[in-house]
């Protein structure tokens, strides 16, 4: 007897769920960006089949764990970049990060995260400056061509860290205005790390469905916040919590990607462990390292531990032993 | 059911040492006879469910250990069934009440087929202060205690009231699933009935989860006390018996009637018409089939007990054994045959195992041909519920890699 859930069916539920703030990003960053994301996914699609033929392992690409990763690689890029970067991170994110790891289930790095940084190692200039100021105008045509190079800005974090509070005050505005339009979307940033309101509605739909569970975007936000309180701001206790949350790919990260299955830990103690790891190291990257962003990397640097920490908090069982042990 | 024309009665039919024949081929039974005895260890005698001739001592399918040493009956119908005298137990001491129990070959018949006699005479350094009987029956399909407790409550209280005689104790819960509001009626006026000044019965209505009929969360949910792994719940002061093993201890003590026939529940989309069959021991599963209208054409799973723990079978030759609580006739719709995949760590199999083990761990050692190490994963403090195979995504079968490695594991 068994239930009616599948990986199927949970892999297809979490596609769904980011279709939304895809689709947010063509109106925020034109038309370009469904072109980038098409390319990822058809390329994480086509490397999957293709190093499951070379490998001799049983294709899968039906189970749609390819098709998010697709969509988290071309999630975690700026929107200006060449379509060819998105298919590089594609072989790397599915065939290194993934296949040669013994395929789903046995990678070690989140693939999507490892696609990014090798991206970003490899292409450091495209990777950090090809953003692209939200539209107005509702006018998603017109970044295609040439023009891309022309219009390029800064990530609202990066302008915080190379040019202080003021001059962001000053491109961006302060008080609710400026949290509302980071909730809705309408700052620079990666293709899917802009639209706050719909992470997090899609978020709490897998919640709600059981698919996921608050622990791990639960311990990452807060951590965030409570590190940016105490340590973001001029003196201690003066940063601004709800902004560092709004920047920077936190909500994509807390809940579609810190929250992997496979590469997170699987015991609800040992993930809020693990959750205020990734809070503790995307907050010292972001104010102490050398990048404006961090969570890409405090991903990638908690997901070895992850079955350290499952191996350091046991589940409860049901009663010890008579005399204790084994 | 009426009585088929053979009975094949397998030898092993409790936890144990198989019985060893005590009748030669050819020779004449006698309904109730002794057919087997237990020579070494633990174990009970084995009765003749008919009037007969033994027509062969050979071998016999089996859901589990493929083919089992048995004893063949050609049954004879001519004979007149047998009637039984009742006797006075009140004031027979625990005792003898305990020899009658052995007499009768009763055993945990709920499904371990652990003898029941072992379990009434625990060890002097545990004191019982509490008897439980369970009528939790948690799995999906299975009714047959449902109906037990429907049709015959008064006969449970009896047995009940025989056990506690035993143990020298006065108190006796019985724990029923509230989504069996007939039963908890029934059993509590049978209880409130049969209640006097030395015996005090109630009936705790319980939550209806999974698996709350095994031994371990049946008695945390009445009593609060947890049995501490592997160990038997003598230890907290405890005793578990089946409300159909009641019923059986009460036939065993006031008529002396051995346990040689029992109630078993016949469902699923793939038999022409389901119902509780009183079926004597030994009945093979075609005769069941051939009863009930035969089978129909979309059958993909027979399964001998609930569709969570029991074991799938292959052959309608297998017989009905004292444990037997349901033999299932499962079409597609009802299975899951679909392949399984590699594991996603997704951690639902910890959220649902209620012993707070680690089934996925378990399965990858398995599969990475480690299973002596899986002990530090609690392999040996599973009791094969099925709650995490139900929930895996992949379709894994957790249980069947934890059978796997209890077998190599080290303790």
């Amino acid at each position: 007897m068994k239930s009616h859930e599948s990986v199927e069916k949970i892999m297809w539920t979490v596609v769904a769920c980011l279709i939304p703030p895809l689709l947010l990003s063509v109106f925020v960053f034109g038309i370009q960006v469904l072109f980038i994301t098409a390319v990822s996914v058809i390329s994480c699609v086509a490397v999957e089949a293709a190093s499951q033929k070379l490998l001799g392992r049983k294709v899968t690409v039906k189970d749609g764990s390819a098709v998010i990763t697709g969509m988290l690689l071309a999630f975690v890029i700026p929107p200006g970049v060449s379509p060819l970067l998105p298919l590089l991170g594609a072989v790397m994110a599915i065939y290194i990060g993934k296949h040669i790891l013994g395929g789903i289930g046995y990678n070690i790095f989140n693939p999507a995260l490892l696609g990014r940084s090798f991206l970003l190692a490899s292409f450091p200039v495209a990777m950090t400056s090809a953003w692209l100021p939200p539209l107005k105008d509702m006018a998603i045509f017109s970044y295609l061509g040439d023009s891309v190079n022309a219009v390029t800005t800064a990530t609202p974090l990066a302008i915080m860290k190379e040019q202080g509070m003021a001059a962001f005050t000053e491109l961006f505005g302060s008080g609710t205005s400026l949290y509302a339009s980071f909730f809705m979307g309408w700052r620079p940033g990666c293709i899917g790390e802009t639209s706050g309101f719909l992470l997090v509605l899609g978020g709490l739909y897998l919640i709600y469905r059981g698919y996921i569970t608050w622990h791990i975007p639960v311990s990452v936000l807060g951590t965030i916040a409570l590190l940016s309180w105490v340590f973001g701001g001029e003196t201690y206790f003066s940063g601004d919590p709800l902004l560092a949350i709004l920047t920077g790919g936190a909500l994509l990260g807390a809940f579609y990607m810190a929250n992997d299955y496979v590469t997170c830990p699987t015991n609800k103690v040992s993930q809020i462990v693990y959750g205020v790891g990734i809070g503790v190291l995307t907050v010292m990257i972001r104010l102490k390292g050398g990048y404006p962003e961090g969570i890409c990397y405090a991903i990638l640097l908690m997901n070895p531990l992850s079955p350290v920490l499952d191996g350091w908090f046991k589940p409860r069982r049901f009663a010890p032993p008579l005399g204790g042990g084994q | 059911m009426p009585v088929p024309d053979e009975l094949e009665i397998i030898l092993g039919q409790h936890i144990g040492a198989p019985c060893t024949p005590t009748v030669a081929k050819r020779g004449e039974v006698q309904e109730g006879e002794i057919i087997g005895e237990v020579t070494k260890g633990l174990g009970v005698p084995l009765h003749a469910p008919v009037a007969g001739k033994i027509k062969d001592l050979g071998m016999s399918a089996h859901p589990m250990r493929v083919s089992a040493p048995s004893i063949t009956i050609t049954v004879n119908h001519e004979a007149e069934p047998r009637h039984y005298q009742a006797q006075d137990w009140q004031t027979v001491d625990a005792k003898e009440l305990l020899a009658r129990v052995h007499a009768a070959g009763i055993i945990g018949i709920g499904g371990a087929g652990f003898p029941t006699h072992v379990k009434l005479s625990p060890p002097p350094d545990n004191p019982i202060d509490t008897l439980l009987l369970n009528g939790a029956e948690c799995e999906p399909y299975i009714t047959a205690d449902h109906r037990q407790m429907l049709e015959h409550a008064a006969d449970i209280i009896e047995g009940a009231k025989i056990i506690l005689r035993i143990l020298g104790i006065k108190n006796c819960h019985i724990g029923i699933e509230s989504n069996k509001p007939d039963a908890i009626l029934a059993m509590t006026e049978a209880a409130r009935a049969g209640s006097t000044a030395d015996y005090s019965l109630t009936v705790k209505a319980l939550q209806v989860k999974y698996p709350q009929g095994s031994e371990k969360q049946l008695i945390q949910a009445i009593t609060g006390r947890k049995v501490p792994a592997m160990a038997l719940p003598s230890a907290v002061g405890v005793v578990v018996h089946n409300v159909s093993t009641a019923s059986a201890i009460r036939d065993a003590v006031v008529f002396g009637k051995p346990l040689y026939e029992k109630v078993v529940t016949i469902a699923g989309q793939g038999i022409a018409r389901p119902a509780n069959l009183m079926v004597k021991v030994g009945t093979k599963i075609g005769d069941i089939v051939k009863y009930l209208g035969g089978l129909k054409p979309d059958l993909a799973k027979i399964v001998m007990g609930g569709p969570m723990m029991g074991f799938a079978v292959s052959s309608l030759d297998i017989p009905v054994t004292k444990t037997t609580s349901a033999v299932l006739f499962l079409t597609e719709a009802e299975t899951d045959t679909e392949p399984h995949s590699q594991c996603i760590r997704c951690g639902w199999c910890l959220e649902a195992c209620p012993m707070g083990l680690e089934p996925k761990e378990i399965a990858i050692y398995v599969e990475a041909n480690r299973p002596e190490d899986t002990a530090q994963f609690g392999v040996f403090e599973c009791f094969e519920c099925g709650s995490c195979a139900y929930v895996c995504p992949a379709k894994r079968p957790l249980v069947q890699f934890v059978r796997l490695a209890k077998m190599k594991a080290k303790r």
